[in-house]
Formats: structure tokens, sequence, C-alpha cells
């Protein structure tokens, strides 16, 4: 390609980028002359180049956006959304022409006249008919145009210029090369006056765009073609210059510029001294002001002009001291310094091993010049976030245009810099969320006004550093997440189960939007809701050793977090050993190290041969690096290795432990890409060669915890249940737990309130009848159920029975051994995989299974849920609302209130419940927790009373405190009982009484 | 990063087709498992000895490792196993005949190698018919010397196909 089409192409592109944000300031703010300034000069920039490049099409529709906007300039005309989407689509279609450019290095034929017609129309006032069609012009790509069009179609007559046909005299017009080069020859003779200093600074604080534009004008009305130029009031833009001594001599020396211009431009030599005096015609208009307009000029240069005049001065310098260089100087050079830090490294490593070198000193020297040369080429390649950025206020503008939503973006610490590597990653993941933010996050204009928000949505785009990394924050203030939806998406995509989904806090369930072909929108529109989105967003993320985290709150918005490094070229690493071979993690995915051995505080622990490892009171997963990558030889897995270090590392939520033997030290590392014969294995994100000078794998964390859990949606559950920690499970309260032994595995549990009676049995009395058992129990048959479907009962002695029972129903639970009942905080770590069990435990300082006895009520009664509803049916059915944070709680006391017949309605925070007072659900008793998060139950209880809906209704407090002055204050606040947690028929008998009073009170 | 600035001095590095026109033809001998093989000399990098080579876990099999050329990393491939030979003798470390195919460096792990032949093109033949299939695929023509056969290495296609079957 030619070089002067790539400058313009890579030129041209920027300017397009920056006046799309530019119009779309414009909008907000039709006011800002400095705005406006710097908007008609990029375009009459774009319109003269291409000019210039003999490049028409291009030139007709940035003349005819020039034109409009020159109008606004000259304050003929006001900006509206109209004339701002119509520049809009007037640049979309120079890009779509550069695109083709680029890819053909020539035009594409076609002709723009639907868009340039309505330019014009607008540029002339004809506003309306712009309006009325104002449907966005499909692009005409490459019609039946037997001619490309030379010119623009102008709003005045061009003739002469259409007549370019061979045979025809040309006028001086056609010879010259027309307007652009005019315009090209007054560009050229400004940027020569730049280089002359004395003539510079008599131009400074002059708006040169103005003046530019008016000459132009001129010289093109004095070739006898076009009649616009308007003295207007050139001589007062000029009197600053006149006020500083601008006079003929100084006129002379501007036109000596303009005779360089021309030969530079290699105008034939006739021409150019025809044209010259037509240049030297705007003497009179700018030296007319003379004195009369000095006063003025004092006065301008007192107010604006100073400014101006500083900041022009000011670009000018930033102008000259950059250079254009291409990308790839850029990427060789790093490489090449990649190479030297390898080097480096490997030299000092050499250093270390000698006691006493000469070299010493020099290689200190050459290591801290190689570190300053990392740190200055790595700034070459920084770039400042905003330039991923610049295109969001265009994508947003036109997505609330299209949404009819209101929308204001905010950007914050647009100057962030990180590597340009890492920019390209993140520009469409960013996109791809402030457009999900848009279009899913903030409600229509009236749904706002409803829900007491301000009508325009905000999104806010925040950038910073921290520690390494870069921090991108996306927030929105809209609707925020549906966590209902999300589940019931969740659950008929079948990522889930219902039992799952219960235990699940709403971080985790959150975490399914980033599942792969998850959409949440009700329709799909054309911006978003295709649910191929923020999978990809997160895997390109996490590509990138990335990390997404998000916060919502229904009503208040969503908050994306993302968090990368700040290069990929350069990395810290941990070089760890495994079966004789090393390997390098990542730092940056690496949380901590752990040593364990038999007789150290870690030991390694199975469930059912799948390691894990109790840390800090969690459970966490262990990968064998030996197995990942098969790396056991022989007899070497035979010994069982004593001593082991556990590199625990975390992926988005997940986190888990790695097994290794040994670990060394860390080192900074060039990640260099595996060979091409190797690419498809996942384990590994590349390749690197050590300070000493072999070559060693770069573990790929993401390709190991994918490998590790198979399948990702475990993962999450196991670091969400983490993360959500003690919020969701815990707080704090002890429950009495059941501890026994049954069928394979580890010790088992259940909680103590939903047991009515332990048994023992003779193993004579259990019957069978068909394939199940059941005994005689208080007069009735109980059915008795295995832990599990292959089950073997004991076969002589008593057979231990959990008993659990509903009214006259009763059920057995058939167990080898009691073992203890404990009070214990719970914390569920592993989510369960397979029926009957709700997870994982640490009880009495081991891993336990925790049962779930509605699985095995299930089992027992087909009907025993339903019974409950035919039994209320007789009584009234009970309508009750249970607020209770503890999910666990829950999951155990909704069954039990179901059984007992009543229809239970769960919620886990007060704001919930009070939410669904106000949308008017009725309900005849109410059952709260007291501690809980936000508000918590003595608050919750006065709001209730101060409501009209539920203010009479009975409440009941739910609380694991059940001292004296807790009761004391539960009554005070206006529950009506006070029942311990723990105590399931206490609840129940509470609950009877009291719906009983209420009963008489009606 | 694409990073490749070396010796791009095999203009034919894939050293496909011996140049039919020249008379003579310089090629790099070698032997596996006995068996005599050429590569054109214009294909080779480098000849290296025994090199500390890094085990890839999870590779094909035919892929020895990765070894560290003067801050390259190169993926050593033993033919060998890539022609599904047997082993080489625990006392026999093998020699490294480095080339480049699609801008990345591989090490063909040998048993010897040999001096370099200048081999006159009319003692090429093409494959005999009878040739198994995976040594069909590799060579591409045999010259017919007096110390016996030399088979020329197709060093793209031993590459290539070793690189489809990891895909």
């Amino acid at each position: 390609m030619d070089d002067l089409l790539r400058e313009f192409l890579t030129e041209t592109t920027e300017s397009l980028s920056v006046l799309d944000s530019e119009l779309v300031k414009l909008e907000q703010n039709p006011n800002d002359p400095g705005l406006l300034a710097n908007i008609f000069r990029l375009v009459h920039t774009i319109k003269g180049t291409c000019g210039f490049l003999g490049l028409p099409r291009l030139e007709a529709v940035a003349h005819a956006s020039e034109n409009v906007l020159g109008k606004v300039r000259d304050g003929e005309m006001v900006i509206t959304p109209t004339s701002i989407s119509l520049i809009l689509q007037a640049l979309d279609r120079i890009k779509l022409l550069v695109g083709q450019l680029e890819a053909t290095e020539s035009e594409p034929a076609g002709e723009d006249s639907d868009l340039t017609s309505k330019l014009n129309a607008l540029a002339e006032g004809r506003a309306d008919e712009v309006a009325a069609d104002e449907a966005p012009a499909e692009v005409k790509a490459a019609p039946v145009a037997p001619e490309p069009v030379v010119e623009a179609p102008k709003p005045a007559p061009a003739p002469a210029a259409k007549a370019a046909k061979p045979g025809k005299v040309q006028s001086l017009y056609e010879r010259f090369g027309g307007e652009s080069m005019v315009d090209a020859t007054i560009d050229a003779t400004f940027q020569s006056v730049a280089t002359d200093a004395p003539l510079k600074a008599l131009f400074e604080g002059i708006d040169l765009d103005l003046l530019q534009g008016h000459w132009r004008d001129a010289v093109v009305k004095a070739l006898g073609n076009i009649n616009r130029y308007k003295p207007a009031d050139l001589s007062k833009l000029f009197a600053p210059a006149v006020a500083r001594g601008f006079g003929q001599g100084q006129f002379k020396a501007l036109l000596g510029h303009v005779e360089g211009a021309l030969k530079m431009l290699e105008v034939q030599p006739d021409v150019a001294a025809e044209v010259q005096p037509l240049f030297a015609g705007i003497k009179d208009d700018l030296l007319a002001g003379d004195k009369a307009a000095t006063k003025t000029a004092v006065v301008a240069k007192g107010e604006g002009a100073a400014g101006g005049a500083v900041e022009q001065a000011k670009e000018s310098t930033v102008a000259g001291q950059s250079i254009r260089v291409h990308v790839d100087v850029l990427e060789n050079l790093m490489t090449m310094v990649s190479e030297l830090v390898l080097t480096r490294n490997q030299l000092l490593q050499i250093l270390r091993s000698q006691q006493e070198s000469e070299f010493a000193a020099p290689l200190q020297r050459l290591s801290q010049v190689t570190s300053e040369l990392q740190e200055g080429v790595m700034k070459t390649r920084m770039q400042p976030i905003g330039n991923a950025w610049a295109k969001l206020p265009r994508i947003v503008r036109d997505l609330s245009v299209e949404l009819h939503k209101k929308i204001d973006l905010q950007m914050h610490g647009a100057e962030t810099e990180l590597d340009r590597q890492v920019l390209e990653l993140i520009r469409d993941p960013l996109t791809h969320m402030v457009r999900n933010s848009g279009d899913h996050g903030i409600e229509m204009p009236a749904d706002r006004l409803a829900a007491g928000k301000p009508e325009t949505g905000t999104i806010n785009l925040n950038a910073y550093h921290e520690g390494g990394h870069i921090i991108i924050e996306i927030a929105d203030d809209g609707r925020g997440l549906n966590v209902e939806r999300i589940k019931a998406k969740a659950l008929s995509s079948g990522l889930t189960t219902e039992s799952e989904l219960d235990a699940m806090p709403e971080q985790q369930i959150y975490q399914f939007i980033f599942k792969a072909g998850f959409s949440t929108a009700a329709q799909v529109t054309a911006v978003s809701g295709r649910g191929v989105g923020m999978d990809v967003v997160r895997t390109n993320i996490e590509k990138i050793g990335g990390t997404v985290e998000l916060r919502s709150r229904e009503g208040k918005g969503t908050t994306f977090v993302i968090k990368i490094p700040l290069t990929l070229a350069i990395v810290s690493a941990l070089i760890v050993e495994c079966a004789g071979e090393r390997f390098a993690i990542p730092q940056m995915s690496v949380l901590e190290l752990v040593r364990t051995s038999s007789n150290s505080e870690h030991t390694i622990e199975q469930i059912n041969g799948a390691p894990v490892m109790r840390l800090r009171d969690r459970l966490l997963s262990l990968v064998s690096l030996r197995d990942l990558l098969k790396l056991s030889e022989g007899g070497e897995s035979k010994q069982k290795k004593d001593e082991n270090y556990i590199v625990v590392a975390q992926v988005g939520t997940f986190t888990f432990g790695i097994m290794v033997d040994r670990v060394f030290d860390t080192e900074e590392i060039v990640v260099k890409p595996v060979a091409p014969i190797l690419r498809h294995i996942q384990m590994f994100s590349g390749n690197t060669i050590l300070g000493d000078g072999s070559v060693i794998m770069i573990l790929d964390p993401n390709g190991i915890a994918t490998a590790a859990s198979g399948e990702r949606a475990q993962g999450d559950g196991i670091g969400d249940a983490a993360a959500a920690n003690d919020r969701a499970y815990g707080d704090g309260e002890k429950v009495a737990i059941l501890t026994f032994r049954a069928g394979d595995g580890g010790p088992k549990a259940v909680p103590l309130a939903l047991i009515a009676r332990l048994e023992e049995f003779e193993v004579e009395k259990i019957e069978a009848v068909g394939d199940r058992r059941v005994m005689q129990y208080r007069g009735k048959l109980m059915p008795l159920i295995p832990i599990e479907p292959g089950y073997q009962p004991l076969q002589s002695g008593r057979q231990p029975v959990l008993v659990f029972s509903d009214g006259d129903r009763s059920m057995g639970l058939l167990v080898d051994e009691i073992i203890d009942v404990v009070e214990e905080r719970l914390q569920i770590e592993l989510s369960a995989s397979r029926p009957g069990v709700i997870g994982t435990a640490v009880i009495s300082g081991k891993s336990t299974e925790l049962v779930d006895a509605g699985h095995y009520l299930t089992l027992a009664f087909g009907d025993w849920f339903s019974r409950g509803t035919l039994t209320a049916e007789k009584k009234r059915q009970k309508r009750l609302l249970l607020v209770e944070d503890s999910s666990f709680f829950r999951h155990m006391i909704t069954p039990v209130l179901s059984v007992a017949g009543y229809e239970v309605t769960a919620v886990d925070t007060a704001k919930k419940a009070l939410d669904l007072c106000e949308r008017g659900l009725d309900v005849d008793v109410i059952v709260s927790d007291i501690e809980m998060p936000e508000m918590n139950g003595y608050e919750f209880v006065s709001a209730v009373r101060g409501t009209a809906r539920w203010g009479n209704l009975p409440v009941l407090a739910l609380s694991s405190n059940t001292a004296p002055e807790h009761i004391e204050r539960g009554r005070a606040a206006g529950f009506d009982d006070y029942v311990a947690k723990s105590d399931r028929d206490a609840l129940l008998a509470s609950l009877e009484q009291t719906m009983a009073n209420e009963g008489d009170h009606a | 990063m694409s990073n490749v600035t070396t010796l791009s001095r095999g203009a034919a590095a894939d050293g496909s087709v011996p140049t039919v026109s020249g008379i003579q033809n310089d090629v790099v001998s070698m032997t596996v498992a006995g068996q005599l093989f050429g590569i054109p000399v214009m294909a080779v990098q480098d000849v290296l000895g025994p090199q500390r080579i890094t085990r890839v876990p999870l590779a094909p099999a035919e892929v020895a490792g990765s070894l560290n050329l003067r801050g390259r990393i190169v993926t050593a491939i033993d033919v060998r196993r890539r022609l599904r030979l047997g082993a080489r003798e625990k006392d026999q470390q093998g020699m490294n005949v480095v080339v480049e195919c699609d801008g990345e460096l591989y090490s063909l792990i040998v048993d010897t190698v040999g001096e370099v032949l200048s081999l006159p093109t009319a003692a090429y033949e093409r494959n005999p018919a009878t040739l198994d299939q995976v040594w069909r695929e590799v060579s591409c023509g045999i010259y017919r010397l007096k110390e016996g056969l030399l088979l020329m290495v197709d060093v793209q296609k031993l590459i290539g196909s070793a690189k489809a079957e990891a895909a």
C-alpha cells in the first residue's frame, strides 16, 4: 500500500473515533465552541485529505457534513439530535468507505447522494425534510453507477467541475485542481508558517481553522466558482495578529509560504503563477480591521484568546514531541528486551554460583539498565484505556436512541494506562458489558420514574491501578439482576436443580449469567439477549489472566469489576517441581502455599478418592499435578509421598489446590507461545526459558481448573460457597446435629431438630413388603428407608433407626451407628453430587455428609409434601411468611412447616419481605429470624407493625438466642412469641397457639 | 509475538523436492535405526549434539520435549518414534538436526549425523510403491548410493502430520 494512503487511513481512522465521541459530547453541550471547533477541524481535515488523494466519494460525504457543521459553528443553525444523528450517519458512511479503501486500496464505486442531499437539506435549513425520512439510510453498496461522481453535489451549482471532459478548455479552477487543491495549498501554507517562528508568533491565538476556511472560500470564489464567500468579520478574527504587528511585510512573507506550498504540491508553474495573486486577494480583508480592531483584540486577549493561545501552543509542542511508530517495531523491541531480560537472568544465575567475580559490578549495572530498559519499552506499549472506550459514548448514544431509554455514560480514569495487547483483548468484552448494562440494566424512563429514580440512567465506567493490576468497574443504576429469573432460566436450561438452587447464596446464582447460552432478556433484542456474551466475556478476560466479579442489588443496579494484569509479556511465576519435572505457575493466580505432611497441621484427606484438604475451616479441592499431567512413572507412584506442597490457586471464583512435590522460588519469565504441535494441550499457557537455560512449561490455571472439575459448575459452587462464607450459612449460629454412620463413606449428619426419635429395634422385627422394608411401630406400619439403594441393614442384633415423624405418620431411616450429637456452626462446603445429600461440611473436625431429610421423606411417602396441602385445605390453608437469612435454616424449616400444613413463602432478607408486603402478598402469620444483615428482626417487626396490610398479623420470632432479656426485647418490639430456632416442636406448638388465638379474635 | 527473525537460510526450507535442475544436490545425511536419511542442506539450521530436553507432559508421542537453542525454544521430535521404530539404546544419546517449519523451529532427533553429500540428480528415484505407509508419508524420494539407499525426508510432512495428529 502506498505510504501516503496508509498514513491517511491511520489518521482518518483516529479522527473518526475521536469524532464519534466528540459529537456525542456536542449533543450534550451544544454551546461549547471549543468542541465544535475541534469537530469542524477534524471533518475538515478528512475532507481536505480526501480531495488531495482523489477520493471523490469520501470527499463528498465529508464536505456535506462540514457544510452542516459550518452552519452550526457560524451560529446559523442549532444542534439537534436529528442533525447529530445525520452527521453520525455520515461518519459511518465515511468509515465504511475507509474500510473498503483499506481492503481494496481504492474507493468503492457508488454514490452517496442519499446522504449528501439530506445533509445539504439540513444545511439549507430544510430540517423538516431530513427529519421526515430520518430512517437510517441504507448504504448503497456499489449500485449501478457508471460514472463515479467527481464532485459532491453542492448546494450551489458547480458546472465547471462537472464538465471535466477531455477536449473542452478547462477553467483555471479545474486546471488548478478544484477546491481540494485550494485547501491543500492553504493547509501546506500554514504548515510552513508553523516553521517560521516570527510569523507563527503573530498567528498565535487566532482561530486558524476559521481563517483557513474563509481564505479558501475567498480563493475559490476568485477562481470563479462558487459564490459563498462571506466577508464576515475576518478582520476581527485577524485583529490579534494585526495588533501584534502583522502588516504588509508580514503578509508578503505569508505569500511566500503560499508560493512554497504551491511548489511543494507540484502545481504547474503557469497555473501557480495565475493562482498566486488570487491567494493574495485576502489581504485587504485581513488588514482592514487594522486599528479599529485593536481594542477588541486586547479585550479578546484578556478573556478567551489568551487561554486559547496557550492551548494551541501546547498542542503544537505535544505534536512535535511525538512520532508515529509502527506497532510491529515496538513488538519487535519488546521481544528483544524480553530476550535481554532472560539473558540477564541467566548471567545473574551464573554469577551467584561464583564466589568472587570481577563481573559482579558490571553485571549489576547491566541488570539495572536492563530493568530500566524493560520498563521503558513497556511504557511505549502502554496506552490509555480511554482508547478502548472511545467508541462507547457513540454506542451508548445509539443504544439510547434505539431503545428509547435515557442513558448517561460517565467515564473516569480514561488516562489509566495498560499494555496495548491487553487493551486490544478487553476492548470487545468491555463494549459488550456496556451494551448489556444499557440494554438489560437500565430501565425505561417511565419505569425508572415509577421506581423513584431519576429518568436518566447512568452507566459508570471507572478504571484505576491497583497493585500491578488494572481494575475496571462497569456500574449501572438500573434494575439489577433478577435472581428469580436467573433461577428459572438456570432450571429450565438444566444447569442445576431446584434443591441446589435453594441452597445457593445469591452471589452464586449470579454466576449463571456467565454460562454459555444464558440470557435472561425476555426477548432477544438487536443489542443483546442472544446469550452469546457474558460467557465469552468471562472467557476472554480469564484468557489474559483476569477475573470478573459482579455485585448486584435488585432495583439498585449491577456492578461488574474486571481485574486484569497490566501486561502479559513478562510475568512473575512460581517454579514448582512434580515427578522430577519443573513447571511455572503464574504468580497472579497463586493465593498461597501450604505444606502438608502426615504429622503437620494440614493433611490430605480423601472423599471417595478425591483429595481434599482443610484450610481454615474450609474444604479445598485438590488436584494432583502428577495425575493430571500423567507424570507418574512406574515405581514412583507406588511410594506414597508423605510430604506435599499445595499451591492454592484461584481462577475466577473457583479456589483449588494443586499438589506438587517441591516449590522453588519465583522468577520473572517471558511467556512464549508453545509450538503449534503442542497448542492443543490446555494445561499449558506457554513456555519459557529459565535463568539456568532450561526450557520450562507454564501451567495454565484455567486449563487445570477446567480439567480438574470437569465441569465448571461444580467448581463455582465450591468457590462461591466459600466466598459467601459466613453470610450464607453460618452467621455464627450453632445447630444441634446428629452424626451417624450408614453405608459407604465417612460420617453423615442430620440436624437434630428434624428427628422425632432415635430408636433401636431388634432386626427380626423388620419385615419386608414387596421391595420395601417396614416395621410395626406404635400400632402402625412405619416404612424403613435405607440410606442408599444398595444398603444392607444389619443381619442380627439391634438396628439403629432415625425416626422422622409428622402427626400420625412416621418414617425410619436405617443407619449403622449413631455417633454423637454435637453443636456446630454449619458450613456446607461442597455441594452435593448425589440425591439425598445436601453437601459436605466439617463437623467435629471431620468431613461429614449432610443428609437431606426431605429426600428420604419423599422416598417413604411420595405424597409427604402434597399431603400437607390436603390437610391444610381441611383446616383452611394458612399462609406463612418465613424470613430467614440463613439458607440452611430456610431449607430445613420450610419442609417442616409445609408438612405441618402451612403454605410457606420464604425470603432471605427483611427487605424482601417488606417488598412482598408492598406488592400485596397476603399471609396469615410471619416467622422471622432476629439476627439478619441489613435489617434485623426487631426492626423488621416494627416495620411490619407500621404497615396497613400486615400490621395486625401474628409475628413469631425465631432465634438461637433465647436469653430472657432477648425474649423481653422481642415482645417489646412487637413479636407475638419468641421461639428457639432448634426447637421444632415449640415452633409448631407456638404457631398453632398463635393461630388459634388469632381465630378467636377473628 | 511473532518474533521469527532467525536464519532463514533455507528458501526451500521444506526441502520437499530436491532441485532437479542441478546436477548435484547437497544433502545432510543421517541415520535412524540403521537407515540412511537425507535432508537438503539448505533446510538444516543447526546440528547439535545431545541436549537437555524438557519433557512436555500430555504431548503427542513423537514429541520428545522442548530444548533451548540460543534463547529460542525448539520442539524436539524423535524421528524414531515418529517412524514407529524401536526406542534408542540407553547409552545412545541421539543428535539434533534443527529445521524450520512454518516459522517455528523443530529439532529432529536422529541416531547419528553424517557428512554433507553432493548427490547427482541421476541417482534420484521416486518412492517404491511397496514402502510402508508411515514412511511414504514423510519421504519424497530415494537416492541410490554406493553405501545403500538414502531416503529424502520431507520435513514439512514429517512435522506437519505430527501436528495434524496433535490437533
